[in-house]
């Protein structure tokens, strides 16, 4: 590959035919302010706040487009930059609500750091007009104020590029436009599945996800309740990234920390994942030798699913009837452990803590409850819970390690790497491998699935040699491509995993902001280490596990498990205005 | 003509919906449903035939493109030609300029806009009417301007507005 | 109807201007005429649009044994007169006769006619784009080829794909649309570029506001744009291409349609072009209203279905462009220079014009001008020529201003710039741009502010918003212009301030969005801006400082009074006045209240004695 010299503000750096000025700078270790790049992504050079200088140029050129030329001068901090750079930040400014101080994003946001890297310390265009838009606040997951986005784009083109939704879009021109659902419709009632990217990649305050720490502080207060709370595996590994400490550190100091906050008990989703294999594998097996419906897609990705009822409901037979993790664990909390602690369950609050807004769709969806109740009353992201050490002024790095509370708290390392990509699938398989041959696998057997690969194929020989072959796919965008061959009878995959969140749940719209590839290989790994770490590999070996089939539900797929842990789904329409449309 | 029900489309691209009305009555076109080019002069055709984009031929065509709705709206709300609403049967503007605007123009709009139920929209629901606000007209001596279908009406006050509507209103009853 | 050498033509030029100023109803007068007298002794013809667009309806007689002569302006009033001379051997009307269609020099026999090419006019024009316009009839085939049309093509054809870049190459052509890049260049990178699939486009989207040129060539020679798409075409390597035309030029889709289907019967569209192996498929895409559409990025984006915003370029259209192929995009009058040049050669071209900018240039002479329409001028020509030779100087002989060259993307020249010449480089030089060949005429009672604030209220309304400096900037430039026009009589002194240091901000940001906006829309929407601030400074000082319009049109700056000398107290002011802001007893003079005047201007349209003034 032949290479292109360049000098980054007299910094000489050799690039690869192909790459941008902003790669050059990258590489020359300059930094470059940017708002509407996505890695990864083709470059739009809208927002021009990556503005350069290139000698011989007339007018500046935006680093993020702009091809590097063998011999280019540029330079990033020349006054000509400064000042263009300044006057583009004043106009968004000038565009923008008043809010910092309130705003959901106040001490994190692109747009903050931005003006605060800039100095600037006044307003330049006051009374002028602005955008003006109601707030939608209809979805569960999340929040949209038009007024405070800076029209990078960046929500629509990971909604349509990288999810394959494409619910929001540009509308309108000139000043006066927005990014909207068609026709402006509430959010709740088109076709976003709720993953939350758009709000993990949002530089604003203009989509933050619906905050439900309040409720949950309600709940702590009210001593005639119960309230319990569960966590999910990629919770803990982006308390490790934050705090700077290893997996296992993160986890216990974070099951102390919600003691503080007050929880009665504190639980682990993880034991709830390994109870999902039990019953998914099971599932799967009989599916296998019932001759279908197969393949077996995984159901424990609330913003799959919504995006399967949208778009193929007729494949909807396919999903497993496994309710997710975090479901199940609620379920149980309100039968088992409600029963077993002789506690009323209409005085227990579930509370779940996620890398993920979909969850808290999922939560309210009407099939989620069971004669104890609503499986989960109250879902926070990790952005909340951190919010929440906030609140408590709590230094998250002197607690002490705590453990999880015994019952619906232990998990196998098969548990925890759920959150990453092909965790559920290298899970069940170290299950269904058992139940197949009577003897475990080597845990590390299926590693095949591990990585970030967009799809991802193993294969497993059964006993009578017949070779079972599954696909592990990652970001909705993926799923599509590949449901559309599964549609039109194109695989002979037995089972696939599906997660809606690139990366897997670790790179969850509710995680911290900032996520990128790197990072999101960082969480999987930490959650890989826990997994290598435990002592218990298996999910089927789970004493807690065990023990709840013995006393409760007696077997997978049996009625008690039927009524508590699996659940339905309903085909949605695609359109807004479907049922008239059809006529 | 377009043979758009028997096609080889599955899974997302499965067609939910009857094809557009542009494309199934034969009369414009032909509109090859495999090329994205062709929003825009399926749009076009869509027009010409209702006047404006209907809410219902927007979600055909979104089908019938294989693309989301949400992008067939951006497309449809940036460029100048087309209309999401179509306009009413009878079309009221109201002068905004300065010397309309000191008569009184504000107090005419929102009397009129009350009467015909008007929130957010500009047209009532029966279709019978339009309310626009419109720059100056230019008539400042007749202050304040009303205009109905191309007709001036100057000196207008709230009440008189109120019985001009109401007297189309009534015309309108009769006929139908 | 079987025309023969004793027939006797009358041709009606009904361009969309035509029409407009009747010419439709002039067609039907003759048809009615003819039918009624000897429907076998007369042919009745449509014509394009001559360019001299003051003096439209046009018509031009082709009686045996003279030359051909136009008529103008032909109204109900005068055609009879004109059918007279023509079915009965009468008078030649001579007060409204333009001139006969002979070559300069020519003696002919016609008393008190001169050369139509001789009158002040048409005679520094060089008419080689719009040689057959308003000549022939659009809607024949065989007229074009009668003028010499496909020559050009059949030439090509004979030559390799590279010769025929290196012709337009030689001929120095550059891009007509406003940058003036050279068109034989761009050719040279699509011709060059690797691709299975190639496309040529054409740029008939023709959206400043008062530009006309590609509307008048569509309209009135469409075969000279297809011929010179075809040529395109051959020259790059492609086999399809697309002429995006604004939907709001029906009658010029409509010609173009028609000659398509002509030129592909008659075998110079569609495979097999003139018995070669060159195939080439010419398809019409309108524009649904987007100023932006214009740009080159921007209009693909619209042929590919998708909202009209510009991408960043490099890669180039002729590498990446139409559906990520190599791409050409040239403006209707660039396609139409391209006939010419392959059948009489570079050479021929390079005649006229000057080193740089070789050709000539259509403008649409508008304005405070005496003669106002389209006008074909050899590149190099002083301003100074073209508005007062051809224009005739300013209407009602007022002091000259300014003069506006290239739409919303262009500058306001003063007097003093007169001289500059105009080919592509001069222009920028004096701080304007070429454009598309607007050029509107402006006197001392036009306000250099206003002019100014009117075309960015163009830009932002359609800018297409994707850049942050073009959507926002524009927006505040906008709203900073307001605020000067706007009066200011209740100001608190914050407001002032507040106003003051916008328009300190304003050139700042104005240079700023010259030098990051995105697309062409946003880099040059400040240049009326900057241009008039440069050289009507005076005029913003009166404004901001003074609160004073100059010329008198801002109206909300202007303060009327009544002067005492000339009013004799009719009150017919009173009446009018929607603020009651008049005050006085019958039969004496009245005064105006300042506090209450709304500036509207009612009385003084209806003062029967002049006595309301402004200052």
């Amino acid at each position: 590959m032949s290479k292109i010299n360049v000098t980054v503000n007299g910094r000489p750096v050799a690039v690869d035919a192909g790459s941008t000025i902003l790669d050059a700078a990258n590489k020359a270790q300059v930094r470059i302010p940017t708002l509407c790049h996505i890695e990864g992504l083709e470059p739009t050079g809208s927002c021009r706040v990556c503005s350069v200088e290139v000698e011989g140029r007339k007018t500046l050129v935006p680093s993020c487009a702009e091809p590097a030329t063998d011999g280019m001068k540029i330079r990033t901090n020349t006054p000509r930059v400064l000042l263009a750079r300044k006057q583009m930040i004043q106009l968004m400014l000038a565009n923008h609500p008043d809010d910092c101080l309130y705003c959901m994003r106040a001490g994190d946001c692109d747009l903050q750091q931005m003006a605060e890297d800039a100095g600037i310390r006044e307003r330049a265009w006051r009374r002028g007009e602005h955008r003006s838009h109601p707030v939608d606040r209809s979805s569960p997951s999340v929040v949209r104020d038009p007024e405070k986005c800076i029209l990078c784009g960046k929500c629509v083109r990971v909604c349509d590029e990288v999810q394959g939704v494409a619910a929001i879009d540009h509308a309108g021109r000139g000043f006066d436009s927005f990014v909207l659902p068609a026709f402006d419709d509430e959010l709740a009632s088109t076709t976003c599945v709720n993953c939350g990217q758009c709000v993990a990649i949002c530089p604003t305050g203009a989509l933050v996800e619906r905050s439900d720490l309040s409720r949950v502080w309600r709940y702590l207060a009210d001593d005639a309740l119960v309230t319990v709370v569960q966590t999910a595996p990629a919770v803990r590994a982006a308390l490790a990234h934050v705090y700077g400490m290893s997996g296992g550190d993160a986890e216990a100091r974070m099951v102390t920390a919600l003691r503080e906050m007050g929880f009665a008990q504190v639980f682990d989703t993880q034991y709830a994942a390994d109870l999902t294999i039990m019953e998914e594998g099971t599932e799967l097996l009989h599916r296998i030798q019932e001759g279908g419906p197969l393949p077996l897609i995984t159901s424990c990705s609330p913003g799959w699913i919504k995006f399967a009822e949208h778009f193929y409901p007729d494949s909807l037979e396919k999903l497993s009837t496994c309710k997710s993790p975090q479901q199940m664990l609620g379920a149980m909390v309100k039968n088992y452990w409600a029963e077993q602690m002789d506690v009323p369950a209409e005085n227990i609050r579930v509370v779940a803590v996620m890398p993920c807004t979909a969850k808290k769709f999922e939560a309210e969806r009407p099939e989620m409850e069971t004669e104890g109740g609503r499986d989960v009353d109250a879902v926070i992201t990790t952005r909340e819970l951190i919010r929440a050490f906030g609140e408590m002024s709590m230094d998250f790095e002197v607690l002490e390690p705590g453990e999880f509370d015994r019952f619906l708290g232990a998990s196998s390392g098969a548990g925890a790497i759920f959150g990453a990509t092909g965790g559920v699938a290298e899970a069940a398989l170290r299950t269904v491998f058992y139940l197949l041959t009577g003897e475990n696998p080597g845990p590390e057997d299926f590693e095949a699935v591990r990585g970030l690969e967009g799809v991802k194929e193993i294969e497993l020989t059964l006993p009578d040699g017949a070779v079972v072959r599954g696909a592990v796919i990652h970001g909705l965008g993926n799923a599509r491509r590949v449901m559309d061959r599964v549609a039109s009878g194109e695989t002979d995959y037995a089972f696939i995993e599906i997660m809606a969140c690139p990366g897997g749940c670790v790179g969850g719209g509710g995680q911290p902001y900032g996520a990128d590839l790197q990072r999101t290989a960082e969480l999987a790994g930490e959650l890989y280490e826990i997994d290598e770490k435990r002592v218990l590999r298996f999910s089927h070996e789970n004493p807690e596990i065990q023990k709840a089939y013995e006393d409760y539900l007696e077997s997978p797929l049996s009625d008690r498990s039927h009524a508590l842990l699996h659940t339905q789904y309903r085909g949605r329409s695609q359109f807004s205005a479907e049922d008239e449309a059809s006529e | 003509m377009q043979e758009a029900n028997v096609c080889q489309c599955t899974g997302s691209r499965a067609h939910r919906l009857p094809p557009p009305t542009a494309v199934s009555s034969g009369a414009y076109g032909p509109f090859d449903a495999s090329d994205p080019g062709t929003l825009i002069p399926l749009m076009q055709a869509t027009q010409e035939e209702f006047g404006y984009l209907p809410r219902v031929e927007v979600a055909r065509i979104a089908d019938y493109l294989g693309l989301s709705e949400a992008r067939v709206y951006g497309v449809a709300t940036f460029y100048n030609q087309f209309r999401l609403e179509p306009l009413g049967k009878n079309y009221i503007q109201i002068c905004s300029g300065t010397a309309c605007h000191v008569k009184g123009a504000s107090e005419i709009f929102s009397v009129l806009r009350a009467e015909l139920g008007l929130e957010d929209a500009s047209t009532s629901k029966d279709g019978l009417f339009t309310v626009d606000s419109v720059a100056c007209l230019g008539a400042c001596s007749m202050a304040p301007l009303v205009n109905v279908n191309d007709e001036f009406h100057g000196h207008m006050t709230a009440q008189k507005a109120l019985k001009l509507v109401r007297d189309i209103r009534a015309k309108e009853r009769k006929a139908q | 109807m079987n025309p023969t050498k004793d027939t006797i033509t009358i041709i009606v030029g009904t361009g969309t201007c035509g029409m407009a100023a009747g010419a439709n109803k002039i067609h039907d007068y003759f048809a009615d005429k003819i039918g009624e007298a000897a429907p076998d002794a007369f042919q009745l013809k449509r014509t394009g649009c001559l360019g001299y667009c003051t003096v439209e309806p046009i018509v031009d007689v082709e009686i045996p044994g003279w030359p051909r002569v136009s008529f103008g302006p032909v109204t109900l009033d005068n055609a009879e007169r004109l059918w007279d001379m023509v079915a009965e051997g009468g008078e030649l009307p001579t007060e409204f006769v333009l001139g006969t269609h002979s070559d300069p020099g020519e003696v002919i026999e016609l008393r008190d006619v001169p050369v139509l090419w001789e009158t002040p006019f048409f005679r520094h024009q060089k008419r080689l784009v719009l040689k057959n316009s308003g000549i022939i009839d659009p809607e024949s085939l065989q007229e074009y080829l009668t003028a010499g049309g496909y020559r050009g093509l059949a030439r090509a054809l004979e030559m390799s794909p590279a010769e025929v870049v290196e012709e337009v190459k030689t001929s120095g052509l550059r891009g007509r649309g406003g940058a003036g890049f050279p068109t034989g260049l761009k050719w040279q990178f699509a011709h060059d570029a690797p691709g299975d699939q190639k496309y040529i486009i054409c740029n008939a989207d023709e959206g400043d506001p008062g530009a006309f040129m590609d509307r008048s060539i569509l309209e009135g020679d469409p075969h000279a744009v297809i011929e010179g798409l075809a040529i395109a075409a051959y020259a790059i390597g492609a086999d399809k291409g697309y002429v995006y035309c604004r939907a709001e030029y029906p009658l010029a889709i409509r010609r173009l349609t028609d000659a398509i289907a002509q030129a592909e019967e008659a075998g110079y569209l569609g495979n097999g072009i003139c018995g070669t192996d060159f195939s080439f498929e010419l398809l019409i895409k309108k524009g649904a209203g987007a100023f932006v559409c214009g740009e080159e990025t921007a209009l693909i984006a619209s042929i590919e279905g998708k909202r009209g915003m510009p991408r960043p370029r490099p890669p180039y259209p002729a590498q990446s462009g139409l559906w990520g192929k190599p791409t050409n995009i040239n403006n209707v009058e660039t396609v139409a220079n391209v006939p010419f040049i392959l059948a009489d050669g570079a050479e021929a071209f390079r005649r006229y014009g000057t080193e740089n900018s070789p050709g000539t240039k259509v403008f649409a002479l508008a304005g405070k001008v005496k003669r106002s329409g389209l006008v074909e001028a050899p590149m190099g020509m002083p301003l100074r020529d073209i508005i007062f030779d051809i224009g005739g100087g300013v209407q009602d002989d007022k002091a000259f201003k300014a003069v506006q060259i290239g739409g919303p993307s262009g500058g306001c020249l003063p007097e003093h710039l007169l001289d500059t010449r105009v080919d592509y480089d001069s222009l920028v030089e004096a701080g304007a741009m070429m454009g598309s060949g607007g050029m509107v005429v402006m006197d001392e009672d036009t306000c250099m502010v206003d002019v100014a604030k009117f075309f960015l209220d163009f830009t932002a309304s359609e800018s297409c918003g994707k850049c942050l400096p073009c959507r926002e900037g524009c927006a505040r430039l906008k709203e900073t212009l307001n605020g000067i026009v706007r009066a200011h009589r209740d100001e608190s002194p914050e407001e002032s301030l507040l106003r003051f240091q916008a328009v300190t901000m304003m050139e700042d940001l104005a240079k700023v969005i010259q030098d990051t906006a995105a697309c062409g829309l946003g880099q040059t929407a400040p240049n009326p801006i900057l241009s008039t601030l440069e050289y009507f400074q005076d005029e913003y000082n009166a404004h901001v400082f003074e609160r004073r319009c100059p010329s008198g049109v801002c109206t909300a700056l202007l303060e009327y009074y009544i002067d005492p000398e000339l009013c004799t107290g009719c009150g017919l002011c009173v009446r009018r006045c929607p603020d009651d802001a008049i005050i006085g007893e019958k039969r004496h003079a009245h005064y105006i209240a300042t506090e209450k005047c709304i500036n509207c201007g009612t009385c003084r349209q209806f003062c029967p004695f002049g006595a309301i003034k402004v200052r």
